[in-house]
């Protein structure tokens, strides 16, 4: 992991605030490309709250359709942003440095782009106003003597994701310091006061670093366990609802932890390919992080195999009608099995084929390849989970094999695509999406040892 | 007698680290100087006196109070609308130790960042003598000494091989 060579600070100030102090030209034309979706996709939202849930394919039988297939799918990216920046923190991995704020950011963003799903599928999202205010400080509901509902998982599922919203905007905030005050030396006007404003005074004294590196420690180790509690309790919403029995499976809170582990480091890798391409940031994302994090997808793509095979095997163990009769839908009647055999073969066996040759996951077309694949895949997941369990014939059903897809959330779900990689593109205009610091500490740390007749890099670590 | 601070700039961070040797032996005490970088170097890398925080009480701290609020929140909201259902208590532990888990890892981490920040002693209204070439990698020795020692200081961080000496003005 040590194929870098070391650059001078000036080198990395440069080459890092490229993107905000010199932003390239198309930059803007991107921006305005994705804002036309994004304005598409909240017009088409007002439409639909204007018109009602008739203008969407849902129906009495199937109330959960794209909109929350693709809340589950946002919510899994959001993974990535922990799995990289804490555990390979507290791991103390070196190839950490230029995924790290990356992942956190596309964190913040999916988690904000996942909790517009719900809000859009509630058809009246100005209810949620309710909760906010009224009476002064009073959320209406609650003067009214009405409160929410512990014991829903509808209840717990804002109070995690809003956990690790909260922690995760603060995580990136703390993290970005030392980096608002590279900004603050290297701007003059307005954006030299507000980058002071958001150095808060920030000097880089022994005090501060040290206090920084704890901090990036501990808040990762507290983030973690915020991390794998989110998707838990996300796949609870589904494990605990009453009506749908074949969501009932013990297994389902690990497999989607692990789903959105799998899904979230692909869809990091692919935004380091995207930046290091757009950015020319070749001496800081290198071909060996890229090598390091397909090889960490092998293991993390087999254990979500692992789960996945485990949950039919379960299913299929109990022996349960209303579970027999959706496997038999997945895998026998169409489209779901045409469905599913893409989902399972874009999801591992096209990309872990690709990740087992050192050359391919080397080969940045080739990954990006197998990254795209896994989040497509991984998105049919959540929708093969979710749909065909609703839509399948039930006693008292008149009808049913009856979702599909209108234009209307076809239109919102490619808007929040749009919308992710907007945001992430507008925060590249103003915070640097590789941290200075992190690149420029394990460029102090880098030796060499002699080892016999040969002088190999080495990593000094401290504890 | 009116404290002053004095910036000596290094290129190295071997002769930043000799000129703390050469300040403690001009009996310049350790909490009168410190090393401003734009990395974390290795703790005691310019041989600095070590820094005592107490970051790690202020998780604890904030885990308590999330532990306790979300205790009573999770009860008080199931008391003020108590609805009985399939004859279970009104008072459901399991699903009261979900909410009531998430806000202990919220506060614990917000009382985390409010450490942070307060060990810090961050914000800085005044950033005080400070020199952008440290972001630049420049190592940046701050040494607080009285007005009529600021010569000598001078002396000493340009013998140890400062490339300039920044004071107020």
């Amino acid at each position: 992991m040590q194929e870098g060579r070391v650059l001078p600070s000036r080198q990395i100030n440069a080459d890092l605030l490229r993107s905000i102090l010199n932003s390239p030209k198309w930059f803007w034309i991107s921006v305005a490309f994705l804002a036309f979706f994004v304005l598409a996709a909240f017009s088409t939202a007002g439409f639909l709250i204007n018109r009602g849930y008739g203008v969407t394919g849902l129906n009495n039988q199937v109330l959960w359709g794209f909109f929350i297939t693709n809340f589950v799918f946002w919510i899994g990216i959001s993974h990535a942003g922990v799995m990289l920046s804490a555990i390979l923190r507290l791991s103390k991995a070196e190839w950490r440095r230029p995924a790290t704020r990356a992942a956190e950011v596309l964190t913040v963003f999916s988690l904000m782009t996942a909790m517009l799903m719900p809000l859009i599928h509630t058809g009246r999202p100005w209810r949620t106003l309710y909760w906010i205010y009224t009476l002064p400080f009073v959320p209406y509901d609650f003067a009214r003597g009405i409160w929410p509902n512990v014991r829903s998982p509808l209840v717990w599922d804002p109070s995690a994701v809003y956990t690790y919203l909260t922690s995760s905007i603060l995580f990136v905030i703390i993290a970005l310091l030392p980096d608002f005050a590279v900004l603050r030396d290297r701007t003059t006007g307005l954006s030299h006061r507000i980058y002071s404003v958001l150095a808060m005074g920030w000097q880089g004294n022994a005090r501060q670093w040290k206090l920084q590196i704890i901090a990036g420690v501990l808040l990762s180790a507290l983030i973690l366990p915020v991390f794998v509690s989110v998707h838990s309790i996300v796949s609870w919403d589904f494990g605990m609802a009453v009506s749908i029995k074949s969501w009932h499976s013990t297994i389902f809170a690990p497999y989607f932890v692990v789903g959105a582990v799998h899904s979230g480091v692909s869809a990091v890798v692919f935004v380091m390919i995207l930046l290091r391409w757009a950015y020319g940031w070749q001496d800081y994302i290198r071909l060996e992080h890229i090598d390091a994090l397909g090889r960490l997808l092998v293991v993390v793509a087999t254990g979500w195999f692992y789960f996945f095979v485990m949950e039919i095997l379960f299913g299929f163990y109990g022996m349960e009608s209303d579970e027999l009769a959706v496997r038999n839908m997945q895998f026998m009647e169409q489209p779901w099995n045409i469905l599913m055999f893409f989902f399972v073969g874009l999801t591992y066996f096209l990309p872990v084929g690709l990740w087992l040759t050192r050359s391919w996951r080397r080969n940045l077309w080739l990954m990006s390849i197998a990254c795209i694949s896994v989040n497509i895949g991984m998105w049919l997941e959540r929708f093969l989970i979710f749909v065909p369990a609703q839509a399948r014939k039930q006693v008292f059903t008149f009808n049913w094999y009856t979702y599909a897809p209108s234009i209307v959330e076809i239109m919102i779900i490619v808007g929040t695509f749009a919308m992710v990689t907007m945001l992430m593109l507008l925060l590249s205009r103003v915070v640097p999406l590789i941290p200075l610091y992190d690149i420029k500490e394990g460029d102090i740390l880098k030796t060499q040892v002699q080892i016999g007749r040969r002088t190999v890099p080495a990593t000094f670590r401290e504890d | 007698m009116a404290r002053k601070p004095i910036l000596g700039l290094f290129e190295d961070p071997n002769y930043a680290a000799e000129a703390g040797d050469a300040l403690q032996r001009a009996n310049i005490l350790p909490q009168d100087y410190d090393f401003l970088t734009d990395a974390p170097y290795p703790e005691g890398a310019f041989g600095e006196r070590h820094e005592k925080h107490r970051l790690y009480v202020f998780p604890f701290i904030g885990a308590l109070i999330g532990l306790t609020v979300g205790i009573i929140l999770t009860s008080m909201t199931q008391l003020a609308y108590p609805l009985t259902q399939g004859g279970k208590p009104i008072l459901s532990l399991p699903p009261m130790a979900v909410v009531t888990y998430e806000s202990t890892m919220l506060s614990a981490i917000i009382f985390t960042i409010i450490g942070i920040l307060f060990e810090s002693r961050l914000p800085k209204i005044k950033k005080g003598l400070y020199d952008t070439r440290i972001t630049e990698g420049y190592i940046g020795v701050l040494v607080n000494v009285d007005e009529e020692q600021l010569n000598q200081v001078s002396g000493i961080l340009t013998q140890a091989g400062a490339v300039d000496v920044v004071q107020e003005t």
